[in-house]
């Protein structure tokens, strides 16, 4: 286990981050346990990816205390850097290189030994069913298979916490609903997970929501619980009530 | 009703991709028409082929009675696009893209006010910001404007909404309703699934081909099998007993609940129920479901999957 792995893998206390006179995380607080689905959503400029560049340390907070896998992102932003893994809809992965270049350079970036990334890469090939694929250049693969090579290089080098940034944009609805079999196993390997969706239906998914309005938190809790407060059919009709009070702030004159 | 677009035996190929796999379909004057499947479906493809941005290889298409190669210059002049990326000028202002486009297209903003009052007055307020400097609802909303300004006979609209939230999204598609409401043809494209409600007729694409073109309803009611949502207080263990339950064609995760379909035979509080108690799954909520678009796109999906298997 990795130091200060305890049950909150993140800790967020009074969390702000000013841009100038613009206050984008407006004193957040929340915690995210281990093996938890944590879904972070919000309407375009609500702070999500303020937060989620906070809590990756590539961004320090202007105030407030956030830990990550039990280091202050503030002040050890490297070790934190090395305890998640991140993957956005834009993915990373290297458009002309091969599909196990692509896993061996992520791997060798995280420090893994050769005989460790055979044995893995071979185990990850078998699971996403792409053997016959493993030379194949990454800009021959349809969407959906490098969405998923994407997810499981994130976590090649089994982090603590996956950074998921609206990982199902553009795919078919089959395949978007085989990349949340892979977040379930994901997280009942123990890995957290915390996703930005722009689907409602995905929200669902979640162990637990937060939804952002405004740089703040609106509302924070399991979709049950969420729905039940809102007096709600579903985490569709729950995220417009709370999204609708919105001021647009760039809006603001 | 007169046809506003005509496409035939259309096909479009990068090197060894197929991208437009042999179209052929007609779209009314004054329709709202969708085009709604995944990236790589081909949506951009028809578009800026109907746009006359791109040759066809094989076959043709006419836009308002125009043929969209031979007659490119009247065709342009004709429609109003906005492509799937943000295509407004970033360092001009509000207003400054506006007069922009309405110039390009030999008028002026003063002349057509009245096409775009509705939405345009929306963002007037901030005429002088550059228009890099808008949220992502406001840019839309611009370009919009930009589209409209010059009194297209039919608007081609690429991906409006994607990467938007739920809130905006319901926001841009009030604004098509309205201008569709006023007699304007429309297509748009989108892969979210939830807006095919919204349009009056909706092709449904994947692989360069379309698998089903109808209205929403239509294609709702032509779901060939029975379709049952379940829930239950695990379900994760419902999800994993459901695909190993015999009778079970496809289940997928919707939202709260899963969608089942299954065998012709299957009777619910007979099979399903007494074998899901015999895994320890008691508090199982079963009832019958109406299909959605997304329901109709995934049986659609599979059934062109096995026939694509069974001609190999």
């Amino acid at each position: 286990m990795m130091p200060g792995d305890k049950r909150d893998i993140i800790v967020v206390e009074d969390l702000v981050k000013r841009f100038g006179s613009f206050v984008a995380n407006d004193h957040l607080n929340f915690r995210v346990s281990r093996g938890e689905i944590f879904g972070f959503l919000g309407a375009n400029g609500a702070g999500k990816t303020t937060a989620i560049r906070i809590l990756c340390g590539l961004s320090k907070p202007t105030s407030g205390k956030v830990l990550v896998a039990g280091q202050d992102v503030g002040t050890r932003p490297e070790k934190v850097k090395r305890s998640i893994g991140y993957m956005s809809q834009r993915f990373s992965l290297y458009e002309d290189l091969t599909v196990t270049e692509n896993i061996r350079f992520y791997a060798g970036i995280y420090g893994l030994g050769p005989a460790l990334i055979r044995e893995r890469t071979a185990a990850l090939l078998h699971r996403l069913e792409l053997e016959h694929a493993a030379d194949k250049l990454i800009s021959s693969l349809p969407l959906g298979w490098k969405q998923k090579l994407a997810f499981s290089l994130a976590i090649f080098h089994e982090p603590a916490i996956v950074f998921l940034d609206e990982p199902t944009g553009g795919v078919d609805p089959v395949t978007r609903r085989q990349f949340w079999d892979l977040i379930y196993d994901a997280a009942s390997k123990g890995i957290t997970v915390f996703v930005t969706t722009h689907y409602m239906d995905e929200a669902e998914y979640c162990d637990r929501v937060c939804i952002m309005v405004d740089g703040r938190i609106e509302a924070l809790g399991s979709p049950e619980e969420l729905k039940a407060r809102m007096g709600a059919a579903d985490m569709d009709e729950v995220f417009v009530k709370l999204a609708r009070k919105a001021i647009p702030r760039t809006e603001q004159v | 009703m007169k046809t506003a677009v005509r496409v035939w035996e259309l096909e479009k190929r990068y090197g060894s991709t197929l991208a437009l796999d042999g179209l052929d379909f007609s779209i009314g004057s004054g329709e709202l028409f969708g085009f709604i499947g995944p990236d790589g479906a081909g949506k951009t493809s028809l578009f800026r082929i109907l746009t006359t941005l791109l040759l066809p290889d094989r076959g043709g298409a006419a836009v308002l009675g125009m043929d969209v190669v031979r007659d490119l210059r009247e065709v342009r002049k004709v429609i109003g696009y906005m492509p799937g990326r943000f295509s407004l000028y970033q360092d001009l202002s509000v207003k400054e893209n506006l007069s922009f486009f309405a110039t390009v297209f030999g008028t002026t903003v003063a002349e057509n006010y009245e096409l775009v009052r509705d939405i345009y007055g929306q963002i007037e307020p901030y005429r002088d910001r550059l228009a890099g400097k808008l949220s992502g609802g406001m840019k839309q909303k611009l370009a919009l404007s930009c589209a409209l300004i010059h009194r297209p006979g039919i608007l081609i609209l690429d991906e409006p909404t994607t990467g938007v939230d739920a809130v905006s999204r319901r926001e841009f598609w009030d604004m098509l309703q309205r201008l569709r409401d006023e007699g304007l043809t429309i297509l748009v494209s989108t892969p979210y699934m939830d807006e095919a409600s919204r349009c009056d007729r909706v092709a449904l694409m994947q692989s360069g081909r379309i698998l089903g073109m109808d209205s929403p309803a239509a294609i709702a009611a032509s779901f060939p099998k029975p379709l049952y949502k379940l829930r239950a207080g695990d379900m994760y263990r419902l999800y994993g007993a459901l695909r190993e339950f015999p009778a079970t064609a496809s289940v997928y995760r919707f939202g709260q609940d899963l969608h089942l379909t299954a065998g012709q035979g299957m009777i619910p509080d007979q099979d399903l129920l007494p074998y899901l108690q015999a895994q320890g799954l008691d508090d199982v909520v079963v009832a019958p479901c109406t299909p959605g678009i997304e329901d109709c796109f995934m049986e659609l999906l599979s059934e062109n999957q096995n026939q694509h298997d069974a001609r190999r």
